[in-house]
């Protein structure tokens, strides 16, 4: 890929002036206005921008596929290889959807029939869209899921969606949508839902397969390591309009819009910048912590034993910022909810301020219990809804006997203090977006005075520039307050900028432990090389070109 | 200082108007709203003493006149507007009479219903080890139909109200306390319960405040379903003779009343059957119209 623009030729899709009407009620009149841009044959065309820009709606429109009553297309022109869709009969959109054009989602488990056999979803679209004998099918579907690389065709055409991985599920995926040869796909946040070494895996699949196939490819992300990563041209959208188009390279390097300027400036660089280690008294000491799951026995049939986390160690000295770093089921969270007592660990101690709190009674936990505090990573479930965001705030503080007064007092500096207005503690967290529950959620846990925050994923249900926001102040608060922060993160790019020494975990297991500009540079542990080579928009530097532009 | 989030503080929504705007809110409301009126004002709606029996207008049709003498002994006419029974009682005044005991069974059951199935409810979703001992002693509750435990009771104690009432209460609890159950099991994994578990709030402050409001509006709709229910297993129970005693207007005793010269005088159980089916319709409208509002499971897109 060298962000060259496609062949030239009528393009695959042309979108014209495409406006989408949203109902009366909205906060705005059009979910899309005015969106024009095309995509050429075999070209990949990254369309990105933050919650909100109309993304997915534009997709959405493409396929004939708006929610009826909700949406409705007010004005413009969709044009498929040439032939205006916006006109099409819902007849003539099925003949297309399928054969011409087809769509691949974020969640592999949820888009896939969890009781039919895989082959057969795939064999549905050939059984619709042509007229071939069921031998003939699954000959074809055999084809089809051999050239997406599925291991051991033979008997997994027969499995069902849960037996199957979630690299695996998306790999069948669009194996169902390429089995036509389609002109278009649509990937709508394909990879959001995935481990970043199986992100990594399936971006290479799509590039192969628009390359071998010369299939446009129209690609729907909020991720700018996935628009490095695979995008030939970028589309940014906000706010339902285009705000810039150009070449990877442009957009990346270059950007001209001052809201593409600041997207980019937000993406953390996966360069470490330089820290001196933290030398000052360690805050939290965990020593041996293991967790092990048991299931099943005595009425529930054969025992199952899960290993969460075995043997961790870890320090984190006040004023310092320890990341734990990993996939889905490293244990990393266990390790968190350990720490703040939310489960019981099964083995191994963990110091705070010198008191091993591991074994504690819940009562005798109690007065501990405001040392460490935890940030939860959706904003949107970690406030009460039923409960104003003041109350929310000073609950702890009144556990531990300080007064309503005083509690609302010191709320009200916590809240100028995170960046909001201190009046916003009489509302309700539905009426703050997730950047700023994010606040509050952080609020509360400074109300605690605490020795230790746990940050669990918190900035990872962010769009990128709240993100940057929230982490300018997590680690502002870290300096001011001396807090040792403990930050679980599956974000590479996050954890180097963020983090002075990193923890990196595998199947429950601690594989690597070091500072995090050495962990960069030089990683030990074959693990930590396959993780970082996955890491999308390595060796791409964001913004590089923006002060020679501005 | 962190940079300031500028980004505007949204309107709240109000419950009420989205009440007010479900048209099988409305009309359940109306037909529960009247019958509760009828119910109260029952000796102001014209109505006679609903015991009373007078031989010489038995079996008489719908709009008889007949003229009787009051208890000052001066005659005057009156008029059977549902006609009578086989012993001369005004049907009207019965049926009129009969939605007092018909709302008050919905009532108290689905009280009582939800305020038992709510402790034990709770108590089944976070004393994890006492889970599996209550929610087997509830299936086993959940086995017992209501007809068959009404006749036991009646045969224990003597048919009244408290047998009825105890009889529906208890096959609905189990289904109270799954409900329940469910819910706090759900809730308990939210971050902010866990969020209040790591600032200290003790468990019964932490149930209280952050988990039991979660289970109030499941349980006003689930209530109003248990209130239909029992409305309708009341009438059942009158019907069979196992139930509120006979001299009671109840409208299952005056359709078992008319149940016999139903071929003849069809008014004894139209009357009544009418006046059921229109609350038990109007409850279920209310609980199907709360569900769609108050249920975020159900609740639509956009």
């Amino acid at each position: 890929m060298d962000g060259a623009p496609g062949p030239s030729g009528t393009p695959v899709l042309e979108l014209d002036g495409l406006s989408v009407a949203l109902p009366k009620t909205g906060d705005r009149t059009h979910a899309i206005d005015g969106v024009s841009f095309s995509v050429g044959r075999g070209e990949i065309v990254c369309v990105v921008g933050e919650s909100g820009s109309g993304k997915s709606v534009t997709a959405q429109a493409v396929m004939g596929l708006l929610p009826k009553g909700q949406l409705t297309l007010s004005g413009g022109s969709i044009r498929l290889e040439g032939k205006e869709v916006t006109t099409c009969t819902p007849a003539e959109l099925r003949a297309l959807r399928g054969a011409r054009m087809s769509m691949i989602f974020q969640e592999p488990m949820t888009a896939l029939n969890p009781v039919e056999r895989v082959g057969a979803q795939i064999g549905e679209v050939l059984e619709i869209h042509t007229s071939l004998s069921a031998e003939e099918r699954r000959n074809k579907v055999l084809d089809v899921m051999a050239s997406v690389h599925l291991p051991d065709v033979a008997s997994m055409i027969d499995a069902f969606p849960h037996q199957l991985s979630g690299g695996q599920r998306q790999r069948v995926m669009i194996a169902a949508a390429l089995v036509l040869d389609p002109v278009l796909l649509i990937a709508d946040e394909p990879t959001t839902a995935l481990d970043v070494t199986t992100q990594a895996q399936i971006l290479k699949l799509i590039a192969e397969m628009q390359a071998r196939r010369g299939t446009g490819v129209l690609f729907i992300t909020h991720d700018f390591g996935v628009v490095a990563e695979i995008a030939q041209r970028v589309v940014v959208m906000q706010h339902g309009k285009v705000v810039e188009i150009g070449t990877r390279d442009e957009i990346i390097s270059r950007p001209k819009a001052a809201y593409t300027q600041m997207l980019i400036k937000s993406v953390p660089s996966l360069e470490p910048p330089s820290r001196t280690p933290k030398t000052s008294a360690v805050a939290l000491a965990i020593e041996g912590l293991s967790k092990t799951y048991v299931s099943g026995g005595f009425l529930a049939g054969k025992k199952r034993v899960v290993k969460a986390a075995q043997n961790v160690s870890i320090e984190v000295r006040r004023g310092e910022t320890v990341g734990i770093v990993g996939e889905s089921g490293s244990g990393k969270t266990t390790v968190a909810r350990c720490v703040a007592r939310l489960i019981d660990p099964t083995d191994g101690e963990i110091k705070i301020g010198g008191v091993d709190v591991a074994r504690l009674r819940e009562s005798a936990l109690r007065p501990h219990r405001k040392h460490v505090q935890i940030v939860f990573q959706d904003p949107y479930r970690s406030l009460n809804p039923r409960r104003t965001v003041g109350a929310s705030i000073i609950e702890g503080p009144v556990n531990f006997g300080e007064s309503t007064a005083d509690a609302t007092r010191r709320a009200r500096d916590l809240m100028t203090l995170v960046g909001l207005q201190p009046d916003a503690l009489e509302r309700f967290p539905h009426q703050f977006s997730g950047g700023q529950r994010q606040r509050i959620a952080i609020a509360r846990a400074l109300a605690m005075e605490p020795r230790l925050l746990i940050a669990d994923e918190a900035v990872s249900a962010l769009d990128v520039s709240v993100q940057a926001q929230v982490l300018a102040l997590l680690d502002d608060v870290r300096e001011r307050f001396d807090l040792a922060v403990l930050f679980i993160t599956h974000d590479l790019r996050v954890a180097a900028q963020i983090c002075d020494r990193i923890a990196v975990m595998q199947n429950g297991v601690v594989v690597e432990h070091g500072p995090t500009a050495e962990l960069f540079s030089n990683a030990q542990h074959a693990y930590t090389h396959a993780l970082f080579a996955a890491a999308p928009g390595r060796g791409v530097k964001f913004g590089a070109g923006i002060e020679a532009t501005t | 200082m962190a940079v300031a989030d500028t980004t505007p503080v949204r309107p709240r929504a109000s419950v009420l108007r989205q009440l007010l705007r479900s048209t099988s809110v409305i009309i359940g409301g109306l037909i529960v709203g009247a019958m509760v009126i009828i119910g109260a004002l029952a000796p102001w709606l014209d109505t006679r003493d609903p015991a009373e029996v007078n031989p010489s207008v038995r079996n008489k049709l719908p709009g008889f006149t007949a003229t009787i003498r009051d208890d000052d002994g001066n005659k005057v006419p009156v008029t059977y507007r549902f006609g009578t029974d086989s012993l001369g009682r005004d049907i009207y005044s019965r049926v009129v009479y009969g939605a007092r005991v018909s709302l008050i069974v919905g009532l108290t059951v689905s009280l009582i219903s939800i305020v038992i199935g709510l402790l034990i409810g709770l108590i089944a979703g976070y004393v994890r080890w006492l889970d599996g001992i209550l929610m087997r002693f509830m299936d086993g509750l959940m086995a017992i139909p209501a007809i068959l435990l009404a006749i036991g009771l009646v045969s224990v104690f003597r048919a009244g109200l408290f047998a009825v009432v105890v009889a529906i209460v208890v096959p609905e609890v189990p289904r109270v306390v799954r409900l329940v159950r469910s819910i706090v099991l759900s809730i308990r994994e939210e971050p902010y319960v866990e969020s209040a578990i790591t600032v200290g709030t003790p468990t019964p402050l932490l149930i209280f405040r952050h988990v039991l409001p979660n289970t109030i509006a499941p349980l006003i709709v689930q209530g109003t379903f248990i209130c239909a229910a029992a409305i309708l297993i009341e009438a059942i129970l009158s019907f069979l003779g196992i139930g509120i005693p006979p001299e009671i207007p109840t409208w299952g005793n005056i359709m078992a009343e008319g149940r016999t010269l139903f071929r003849v005088f069809p008014q004894n159980i139209l009357y009544p059957g009418i006046f059921l089916a229109v609350t038990v319709l109007g409850v279920n409208m209310l609980g199907d119209g709360l569900r769609d509002v108050l249920d975020p499971k159900m609740e639509r897109r956009g």
